[in-house]
């Protein structure tokens, strides 16, 4: 089973690790993957990320993709956190943990979990510049090639 | 056909150039896809128009799950337009 949460608090790795395997002596690997806020685009300084949601989509769409995941791979649990509102340079955004018995599963599973992610998950990026310029971060098309290579077929324009 | 009402909802800057995060609206009755619905929300105002622009890429839901241009839409659903996401 997968723990999904989307909040605005921070999260704790080393709690969520432990949350992940407690009890546990079936897990050989846990694969882990932490996004976080690059303080600069292009040499442009940044002073904040806000991450704009779609509440009522965003926790089905991550339990989607965890669903998959879990249906592709002989996983033993995993948990995809994602954060929303302001964040500064350096922040942390997401956590995904993936466990298995054995690192394959666990390593493809978490490269999976945050190639769909951001791809399938209903968030917007909008980047505040130190020197009071703003500007909502467009898709990247290396994204959706990532995110194709699993098999994925990205929403379409309307 | 008559007229029936949708639920509508925006995200970032199309939220931004509309004005507004969400609205009730009665939609015509002929306007039977979210095709259509764009093509007729286009043609509300400005901001609509500056919003749903051509080559401008809007994805949409419809009750919370990703749909297309030929996604029928029925009373009481709740639509909602936006840019391709950015999370991660």
């Amino acid at each position: 089973m997968f723990r999904v949460s989307v909040q605005e608090a921070p999260f704790d790795i080393g709690a969520e690790f432990a949350s992940l395997s407690a009890g546990r002596d079936d897990i050989g690997g846990i694969g882990c993957f932490v996004g976080t806020v690059r303080g600069e685009v292009d040499g442009r300084p940044l002073a904040a990320m806000t991450l704009e949601h779609y509440p009522a989509m965003t926790e089905r769409a991550l339990a989607a993709i965890a669903a998959e995941a879990e249906a592709r791979w002989a996983l033993l649990g995993g948990t995809v956190i994602h954060r929303f509102g302001r964040l500064a340079p350096g922040a942390p955004i997401v956590l995904v943990l993936a466990a298995a018995r054995h690192r394959e599963a666990a390593l493809a599973a978490t490269g999976f979990l945050i190639d769909w992610l951001k791809t399938k998950a209903p968030f917007w990026k909008k980047e505040s510049f130190a020197d009071g310029g703003e500007a909502w971060v467009e898709a990247k098309a290396a994204d959706e090639a990532a995110s194709a290579r699993w098999g994925d077929e990205p929403p379409r324009c309307v | 056909m008559t007229s029936y009402r949708l639920h509508l909802l925006y995200f970032a800057w199309l939220r931004e150039r509309i004005g507004r995060g969400e609205e009730e609206i009665e939609v015509p009755g002929e306007i039977a896809t979210l095709g259509a619905l764009s093509a007729w929300l286009a043609a509300r105002g400005p901001g609509y128009a500056s919003a749903f622009a051509a080559g401008k890429a809007v994805r949409a839901a419809v009750n919370q799950s990703f749909a297309g241009p030929e996604a029928a839409l029925g009373p009481g659903d709740e639509v909602a337009f936006f840019p391709p996401v950015t999370g991660g």
